[in-house]
């Protein structure tokens, strides 16, 4: 009989916050600077130097730490994890062993229409290393301008089965915190990143394998492939009776294989102990209840609310609310009056179509990268509505919207695009269709009533698609019939 | 009277007055240090010429009528672990041979505000590790009493210094007693404040919840002054206390009268020389005799504070000294075929004998299976000897006793490393428990000085100098030793 | 409590220093003695003993405001580097140089 594997999934998320300044000292926390620029003697270790923490850092912290449910240690501290690398100054990072910022919380997944309660077992606040570039010639080069940007390590139980839940779990994972504002969550520039666990064992068995852990995961789709990768791998061997290998694999991007990273020859041992250059850390409960109130809608509530109060349709809410950028926008524009089926439709059938063919990743973007904005797009609905411009110029002035970034009122003045409601006006052009198309008039009074929208159409045409349709239709019947 | 033999506090006022002027100051130091550091070894690095432009804009400053700092024009020593901006810092050790701190220490920032000249750096064992400086890389500083002898340690460069008139005033450091123990050893007054009262930004990180900065000096006053130049909340050393502080010359003079005084009896114990503990009796006599009120007490848990501490003390040790990897700044090797090796190289290389001790010591008590019984242990018993003074300030404005159980002996005669460590008996206590205690000149013995200690309840540094001031102005023991002058001419 | 030549070299492992036979000969030897001597602190029950990180009493919670301010130039913060590159710290290529 064929045995029935079942993967064992967890996963370690680092997440850099989006302080204006690192956790421990005053530099910048920016991202693309010249290399070494953004460092001080506390951030590079010097001898003598001594970390201060950064009051927001930690409040973002236990804001990430609320969103996912967790419980709050209100009696907290600091901890060195000891370890060698030429990117960590200090030769100790500090972090929390065993007081993290939160603990036992819970994220809810999607997965085959079914609800997932993912466990969150730890979220704690440490510090980012620097940044080694290998030179093949030259060796290694160190920039230590990350070296001390917040990080928070979020920690799941391993609750996951399949390469699909653990991309959903980390699509949950990256909404949040992009919807809390308090990470840019890019795996591109390294703001988010991820390890995977990962076990086989039995189908029905409570044991649990032997673990491996994935590193250098640099997309999603990494992490869909590598697990996928690393579960056919581990089933061939596990199969073949042989043993999994405890340890720790790299993900080959280009290959879309696992390798075996070099083994040390002894295990590490962090020698965790209280950081004695911080004092200890209590979060009371007014601290938590303040932040808490401070929570913006996170996406599933707004999911729920535009469903209840706009009628919006499930899937219609769905893809609005996966990314931030999108549920941002369509909630500004439905404050300023737009119409919030019309408002949904216009970002779902446009505004996505023209992020796509741009080729930006609309997850993480932000409000402000979007290619137009929520008040433009209210406007243009007004206009639409007034009848100031034809449902067909919308997408034209929509277009340039998007290519100019200016405001429809003024694209329509320029180019003229005003719908041309005057009757006086449009009689004239009706007239000259009229005159130039005689055969087509024929068959009309002869009863070929259908032959009515090629002279609109030819209206239309004729005003540059200017006119106003209905008008256009009406005054044509009104003279032929 | 020549000028390097004023004390700070009298110097500062001649300045002020324009009786002499900094540069004079400045350069009477530096013939001084010319004529005798050939003998006393005491500087590492030697600053003539930022101290000849620091005096040089003092008198500017004075010319013109500006305002100055209260230590205007004063030359001083600081200890080579304390950061000082553009001028080599390497805490005596070969790691840090060619280490120039792109900035100053919190206490070199307000030092100099308060106008100091910086003379240089003073010799100590290195990372501050060690009670004799034996254990510095560069070289043995010798006592101004006996140059056959070490002047205590490991801030025993800044003693030294201090007492061959070498510099007027001088910053030590303390983990385990280094100031007071090289204090005691040259005869000059030596202050351990509360932990957290100066702020450790700049100090070379020893033992980071037991490290602590404070005054060398000729005098109780200067030792007063000092402190109240560089004590005080600083935003960037998060455990530096963030109160109000008192004006530490205000009390000075008041005397002890009424001073309730309890005499260490585990102070007095077996190993003491009984010539030190004859002196010290005699000066707690003395203390009495102006009204203070004396009685025994009890510290129960002391005996246990050197295993507390050699527990403690190499825990952080080990883990501050990890960021010395030849990466960033440091000693790098010269021959390294992979990164392990540049690692292991570099340290074994750039450490001495005691600190790689040390790093083995604390790298064991920290390591997994092991932290519960040794670190965590000993941060609990450390839990009952912080009681102890608790109990006993219940009852005692101050603890007296002996600063160290000997004077100074002699180069090379301690040579087992536990030996040396047990010396730190009657000083690892008060830095376990984060209390300040100074230690001020109250004899000799065979012509070396002894120290008598003035322990008090966290922040009572007033008090303290109150205390050390009133037996010191009862006893105008020699502070200067003889030095043979080196003729230059 | 006597230190195996092997606990030795983990140490010395983990602390990233190497020594020589006769070094961690001696070292056994020295350290062991010493942590005899620290094993007296288990004549004390402290089972209901807190411990002490920090001397100063019902200090916790001291921040800085999350405003960035002055870094160094990189000239001041790279003027100990042993070595550097175009703005870099260097570490010549070596042999096993991935992260762990
Ligand atoms: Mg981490
Ligand atoms: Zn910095």
């Amino acid at each position: 009989m064929a045995r029935v594997w079942e993967a064992v999934i967890g996963i370690e998320v680092h997440a850099e916050l989006s302080t204006r300044s690192k956790v421990y000292c005053g530099c910048a926390n920016a991202f693309g600077a010249e290399p070494n620029t953004h460092v001080c003697p506390v951030c590079l270790g010097l001898p003598g130097s001594m970390p201060v923490l950064n009051r927001r850092a930690v409040e973002y912290a236990i804001m990430a730490a609320l969103a996912l449910n967790c419980q709050i240690t209100a009696e907290g501290k600091f901890d060195r994890k000891h370890y060698f690398y030429p990117d960590l100054p200090k030769g100790f990072q500090i972090s929390q062993y065993d007081t993290p910022i939160g603990h036992g919380g819970f994220v809810e997944i999607e997965d085959g229409g079914e609800v997932r309660p993912i466990g969150i077992r730890r979220v704690h606040l440490e510090e980012d290393t620097g940044k080694s570039t290998h030179d093949p010639v030259l060796g290694t080069l160190i920039d230590y301008n990350r070296a001390g940007v917040p990080l928070i390590e979020i920690v799941s139980e391993p609750d996951l089965r399949t390469a699909a839940q653990a991309v959903a779990y980390l699509s949950k994972l990256r909404l949040i915190l992009k919807y809390l504002g308090v990470s840019d969550v890019k795996m591109q520039e390294g703001s988010m990143r991820c390890e995977v666990n990962i076990s086989l064992r039995e189908k029905g068995s409570d044991q649990l394998g032997n673990l491996v852990e994935i590193k250098n995961i640099g997309s999603f789709r990494g992490v869909e492939r590598s697990i996928a990768y690393e579960i056919a791998r581990q089933r061939e061997i596990l199969e073949q009776v042989g043993t999994i290998a405890r340890e720790t694999r790299g993900w080959d991007e280009a290959n879309e294989v696992t390798v075996a990273q070099r083994r040390k020859e002894q295990a590490s041992d962090y020698r965790y102990f209280p950081e004695p250059d911080l004092v200890p850390l209590r979060i009371d409960a007014a601290w938590q209840e303040k932040l808490r109130r401070s929570l913006p809608e996170l996406p599933d509530a707004k999911r729920a609310r535009w469903m209840r109060e706009y009628g919006l349709p499930a899937y219609d809410a769905g893809r609005l609310v996966e990314a931030k950028a999108t549920a941002d926008f369509f909630d500004t524009a439905v404050s300023r009056g737009g119409d919030p089926k019309a408002v949904a439709n216009w970002i779902i059938g446009e505004l996505l179509r023209v992020v796509n063919l741009r080729g930006g990743a609309i997850e993480e973007m932000e409000l402000a990268d979007l290619p137009t904005s929520p008040e433009h797009l209210a406007a243009m609905l007004a206009l639409l509505e007034k009848g100031t411009i034809s449902s067909k110029l919308a997408k034209t002035v929509f277009e340039e919207m998007c290519d100019s970034g200016r405001d429809p009122e003024t694209i329509v003045k320029e180019k003229g695009l005003v719908q041309i409601s005057d009757e006086a006006e449009l009689e004239q052009a009706v007239d000259r269709v009229l005159d130039e198309n005689p055969r087509v008039v024929a068959d009309y009074r002869a009863g070929k009533k259908g032959v009515a929208g090629f002279l609109v159409g030819q209206v239309m045409k004729a005003t540059g698609g200017r006119a106003n349709p209905q008008l256009v239709n009406e005054l044509i019947r009104r003279k032929l019939d | 009277m020549k000028l390097w033999e004023l004390t700070a506090h009298q110097l500062a006022a001649a300045i002020c007055r324009g009786e002499t002027s900094a540069a004079e100051a400045t350069e009477a130091y530096l013939e001084r240090i010319q004529a005798v550091e050939g003998q006393i070894e005491a500087y590492l690095t030697i600053t003539a010429d930022l101290a000849r432009e620091q005096a040089r804009q003092v008198d500017a400053r004075l010319s013109r009528g500006e305002q100055v700092g209260p230590l205007a024009g004063v030359p001083m020593a600081l200890k080579d672990i304390l950061c000082t901006e553009g001028v080599r810092t390497t805490a005596a050790s070969r790691m840090l041979e060619n280490f120039v701190p792109p900035y100053d220490a919190t206490a070199t920032a307000r030092l100099r505000a308060s106008g100091a000249v910086l003379l240089g750096k003073t010799n100590l064992d290195e990372f501050a590790m060690g009670s004799s400086v034996e254990n510095s890389a560069y070289k043995q500083t010798y006592n101004p009493w006996d140059t056959s002898r070490v002047p205590g340690g490991s801030s025993g460069g800044s003693a030294a210094a201090v007492a061959a008139g070498e510099a007027a005033f001088s910053l030590g450091t303390e983990t385990g007693g280094s100031i007071r123990h090289p204090a005691s050893f040259c005869g000059i007054v030596g202050l351990k404040p509360t932990y957290g009262l100066v702020s450790r930004y700049g100090l070379v990180h020893f033992a980071s919840s037991l490290d602590q900065i404070g005054p060398m000096t000729r005098d109780v006053r200067d030792c007063a002054l000092v402190l109240q130049a560089i004590a005080g909340h600083d935003p960037l050393d998060s455990t530096t206390y963030q109160g109000q502080l008192p004006d530490y010359l205000a009390g000075l003079e008041e005397g002890v009268e009424g001073l309730r005084l309890g005499v260490a009896r585990e102070y007095f114990g077996e190993g003491l020389d009984p010539r030190v503990g004859e002196a010290v009796r005699r000066a707690i006599g003395d203390l009495e005799r102006q009204g203070a009120v004396v009685e025994e007490v009890s510290l129960p848990h002391s005996p246990y504070a050197l295993a507390v501490y050699y527990t403690i003390n190499p825990s952080e040790a080990s883990s501050n000294l990890a960021r010395y990897d030849g990466i960033g700044y440091g000693h790098r090797t010269a021959e390294a075929t992979d990164l392990e090796e540049l690692y292991r190289r570099s340290r074994s290389e750039g450490f001495g004998d005691e600190v790689i001790r040390r790093i083995m010591i604390g790298t064991y008590a920290l390591s997994s299976g092991y932290y519960d019984a040794y670190y965590l242990k000993a941060q609990k018993v450390r839990t009952l000897i912080k009681r102890d003074f608790d109990q006993a300030f219940s009852q005692y404005d101050a603890i007296i006793g002996p600063v160290t159980p000997t004077v100074a002996f002699r180069v090379g005669e301690m040579e087992d490393p536990l030996a040396m460590y047990l010396s730190d008996i009657y000083l690892a206590p008060v830095n376990l428990a984060g209390i300040p205690a100074v230690s001020v000149p109250c004899g000799f013995v065979d012509g070396l000085p002894v120290g008598l200690q003035i322990i008090g309840p966290a922040l009572s540094e007033a008090r303290l100098l109150r205390i050390a001031r009133a037996y010191e102005r009862s006893h105008d023991y020699v502070r200067l030793p003889q030095l043979e002058v080196k003729d230059n001419g | 409590m006597k230190l195996s030549k092997e606990e030795i070299e983990h140490l010395a492992w983990l602390a990233r220093l190497e020594l020589n036979e006769e070094q961690a000969g001696r070292l056994a030897g020295q350290i062991s003695r010493i942590l005899d001597y620290v094993e007296q602190m288990n004549q004390l029950d402290t089972s209901d003993v807190p411990p002490t990180f920090h001397t100063l009493p019902e200090l916790s919670n001291v921040f800085r405001d999350d405003i960035p301010d002055r870094s160094l130039s990189r000239e001041k913060a790279l003027q100990s580097a042993p070595a550097r590159h175009q703005g870099y710290i260097l570490v010549p290529k070596v042999r096993g140089g991935e992260p762990q």
